[in-house]
């Protein structure tokens, strides 16, 4: 890294030059001036001159009231011997007025709650119905609060159970093969590697990761999905 | 005088005058004309609450209908001042509730108002039609029923980005139902949902409501049900402009906003679904003013919704709007004013997106009337801010926020001296500069030669010494504010420069070299000047006199010192001087 050159010297206009010095971190105030004194009884103010050993770089005194995190910044502009604190520490800055802030920090905090932090729509088919729609996963938290959902949407087109708790028998393997067989409605995804499985067989975090669309089919269409599905589970635990 | 010129006649011509400063200079042409001025003016503005007294104000002009106060210094939007500062309005409001019972126009920036103000307010002016309220605290939702259930002539309403203690959404409902004088009502800041059938019926029996902000309370589906009642709106903010994805929802906004041939403006889309940005592109082509800047929206949403608006004359915007946004809109805005991009993340430790200065100098490039920008970013050039000058010398505003304090030139990394110094050079005309990166008395000394027009320099981590100080304030004729913080910069500029201070509407140098001494001295010498001391660490004389203070606010006023500090806050004057010594 190559040295930074000096400052150029100040013209004199009645005030005293300032005049870089090299001095190590925590060093008294070096500089000539008015403000040289290190006199704040709390240790704020100062000027010790900091010397980045590594680089070799020299820099310009400035004032602060507080310290800055610079780990990143080659160009240390920290002036201080005491480790700065994070960014986030320095009183207004930047400049962003609190009511952004808090609107800002609402608005992130939110958007986190959900699996992956934004929104994860997938479209939705069901066996019969005159068109899709589409859910965002992360509204939800678990497979129950879907199957509600998917029961509101696709109300008007079911007969049979395609309610919250028809969608929970699923769950249970002993009704499943009955199910199954019977005209009931079977809510199924298409998962990243394109296979078609049966949903609710992994934990609700892993499906909202994985699920790329929903079908909601017949129970006798998918009659095949089960033994692949419970196949596939075994391979992956 | 040979011959006597009517009263009324000149009464007659001063009612044309508007500016205050044409009144002012009328004011002093003849005790007659400043008599017959004063009887005259309707219109006031004061700069600083404590720069004049409410009795003061009375005194001198006795028929008022509209007053514009501002309180703290700007600095306050970023806590930089300590909580209980002061600026109450209530003295304010007492005061002229007994002198200008027609008043009917208060508009209030950076000040403290209690519910029991907004409640005199409400009581004490029979004719009351607006109140606007930027960036104030103190008051509940309380305080905006009051004003709801007895202002009958009421037509302005904005709260802007005051902080209010939201009790409850009940407030709107105290509107009688024979109220329909509402031409504005800006909620945008509340976060409680009022009482939706309220607000339908507000808005049906106001026909000439022109704006109107909601809150985010309020949700999408039920915006048609609003821009039908009222399809005359041009000032149009949203609530929260998402919903699962709904071709009905959509299609009724499509339907809605269609109806809305007069919109120019529009604000609000919290938590955005970008599926329903286009249900507005039927309106988009007569807007001028867009504010997105709290919509997390991705940069090709962004652009698309924007390549809709050739006609945007100023665009507030996150930074997800990007290097490539940015490019697109100095592509299709062609008479975009003012653009500001706020962070999305001014906190991170890295970027987030990819706005760079790049960003800025294209849209500098393609918007020739590009006249003020607000600008966060994460690295400059003084290359960029060359090309920037040379390409818009018409800029009057021009605030650039690079997050790291101190940053310097990331490709030479040099100070950004000779690129601030091109934008003063080049650009004339400009009356309001903040800066920041890496900067040293070279650039004040740019700012001193060149910025003959600048009112208003905000400076931040920057500066060697008290030259740059002095560099600022003995050449910037038009200097009106000045905010300094954390810069090296002490006694000898201030007291140098002690006579500039009483041209100037006031300075704030906070986290700066100035001692006791030197503040005692200058509140001395300067009668006219407030010299405040602001400091929780206790009394300033239980400290050396060479003790830089944490904070000084200094202002001219008439009205002598506060008499309402509290008890962090010394004025420095002959007084305390002597008393304290």
């Amino acid at each position: 890294m190559a040295m930074i050159s000096e400052e150029h010297s100040k013209e004199k206009l009645g005030f005293e030059e300032t005049e870089l010095r090299l001095g190590l971190p925590g060093g008294g105030g070096i500089v000539n001036g008015d403000f040289g004194k290190n006199t704040n009884a709390n240790g704020k103010r100062g000027y010790p001159e900091t010397v980045n050993l590594k680089l070799n770089l020299s820099l310009k005194e400035t004032e602060k009231g507080e310290n800055l995190q610079k780990e990143k910044n080659l160009i240390s502009c920290s002036n201080n011997a005491v480790k700065p604190p994070t960014k986030a520490q320095v009183v207004g800055w930047p400049p962003v007025r609190s009511f952004r802030k808090n609107v800002m920090a609402v608005q992130k905090s939110n958007s986190e709650e959900g699996v992956g932090g934004t929104a994860t729509f997938v479209k939705v088919s069901m066996d019969g119905a005159p068109y899709l729609r589409k859910v965002d996963l992360n509204m939800y938290k678990s497979y129950q609060d879907l199957y509600g959902a998917l029961g509101k949407m696709f109300n008007s087109f079911t007969m049979g159970k395609c309610d919250s708790q028809g969608m929970m028998d699923f769950m249970n393997e002993s009704k499943l093969k009955d199910l199954l067989n019977g005209s009931d409605f079977v809510p199924t995804y298409e998962d990243k590697d394109g296979d078609w499985m049966l949903v609710g067989d992994v934990p609700w975090e892993m499906f909202v990761g994985s699920c790329k669309r929903l079908r909601i089919m017949k129970g006798t269409e998918a009659i095949g999905l089960a033994p692949r599905a419970m196949e596939k589970c075994k391979n992956r635990s | 005088m040979a011959y006597s010129f009517p009263e009324e006649v000149l009464e007659y011509v001063f009612a044309f005058l508007s500016s205050d400063k044409d009144r002012n200079a009328v004011s002093l042409v003849c005790k007659s004309w400043y008599e017959i001025e004063r009887w005259c003016r309707r219109r006031i503005f004061i700069g600083n609450c404590y720069a004049v007294s409410p009795q003061i104000v009375i005194r001198r002009f006795p028929e008022v209908s509209a007053v514009k106060i501002k309180g703290k210094p700007h600095f306050a939007d970023f806590n930089l001042v300590p909580e209980g500062w002061g600026a109450y309005l209530y003295p304010w409001i007492s005061a002229m509730a007994r002198s200008y019972p027609w008043l009917e126009e208060i508009k209030l920036k950076r000040m403290v108002v209690t519910d029991e103000s907004l409640e005199l307010i409400s009581k004490s002016f029979k004719n009351f039609k607006v109140l606007v309220l930027s960036s104030c605290e103190g008051f509940t939702t309380d305080g905006l029923a009051s004003i709801a259930a007895n202002c009958r002539n009421l037509r302005e309403l904005d709260l802007k980005e005051s902080e209010v203690e939201d009790l409850s959404g009940h407030w709107l409902s105290h509107f009688p139902d024979n109220f329909t004088s509402l031409v504005s009502l800006n909620m945008s800041c509340l976060g409680s949902e009022v009482s939706f059938s309220a607000l339908e019926r507000l808005v049906s029996r106001c026909p000439n409501l022109k704006t109107l902000r909601l809150n985010r309370a309020v949700p999408i589906e039920k915006l048609p049900s609003l821009l039908r009642r009222a399809p005359q709106l041009v000032e149009f903010g949203t609530g929260a402009y998402s919903a699962e994805i709904r071709t009905d929802i959509f299609s009724n906004l499509v339907e809605a906003f269609s109806g809305c041939k007069h919109l120019k403006s529009l604000s609000g889309f919290w938590d955005v679904v970008p599926a329903y940005l286009p249900a507005m592109y039927n309106v988009c082509s007569r807007i001028t003013s867009l504010n997105l800047s709290y919509a997390t929206v991705q940069s090709p949403d962004l652009v698309e919704l924007i390549s809709q608006c050739p006609n945007l004359k100023c665009l507030w915007v996150l930074d997800y709007i990007e290097d490539a946004g940015l490019k697109a809109l100095s592509s299709y805005c062609k008479d975009l004013q003012e653009l500001r991009v706020f962070p999305s993340d001014p906190y991170g430790a890295e970027p987030n997106v990819s706005l760079t200065e790049q960003g800025l100098v294209t849209v500098s490039a393609g918007c020739p009337k590009l006249q003020s920008v607000l600008y966060f970013c994460r690295q400059m050039s003084n290359a960029a801010l060359i090309a920037i000058a040379r390409n818009r010398p018409n800029l009057i505003r021009f605030r650039l926020c690079i997050i790291e304090p101190q940053a310097p030139d990331y490709l030479t990394l040099e100070p950004l001296d000779t690129g601030f110094g091109a934008i003063v050079e080049h650009c004339k005309q400009l009356r309001r500069l903040s800066l920041s990166g890496l900067l040293t008395d070279r650039v004040f000394e740019y700012i001193g030669t060149h910025a003959k027009k600048l009112e208003m320099l905000s400076i931040a981590f920057a500066g060697d010494s008290d030259l740059g100080l002095h560099y600022v304030l003995s050449g910037c004729e038009s200097l009106r504010k000045l905010e300094i913080r954390d810069c090296p910069f002490g006694d000898k500029a201030l007291l140098a420069n002690a006579a500039k201070l009483e041209t100037m509407r006031s300075l704030w140098m906070s986290s700066c070299s100035v001692s006791y001494g030197a503040c005692k001295l200058l509140g001395q010498k300067m009668p006219r000047l407030n010299v405040e001391v602001i400091d929780e660490r206790g009394p300033p004389d239980s400290r050396p006199e060479t003790c830089p203070v944490e904070k000084l606010y200094v202002y001219r006023t008439v009205a002598g010192p506060r008499v309402d500090k509290p008890d962090f806050v010394w004025t420095m004057d002959e007084d305390a001087a002597l008393r304290l010594s």
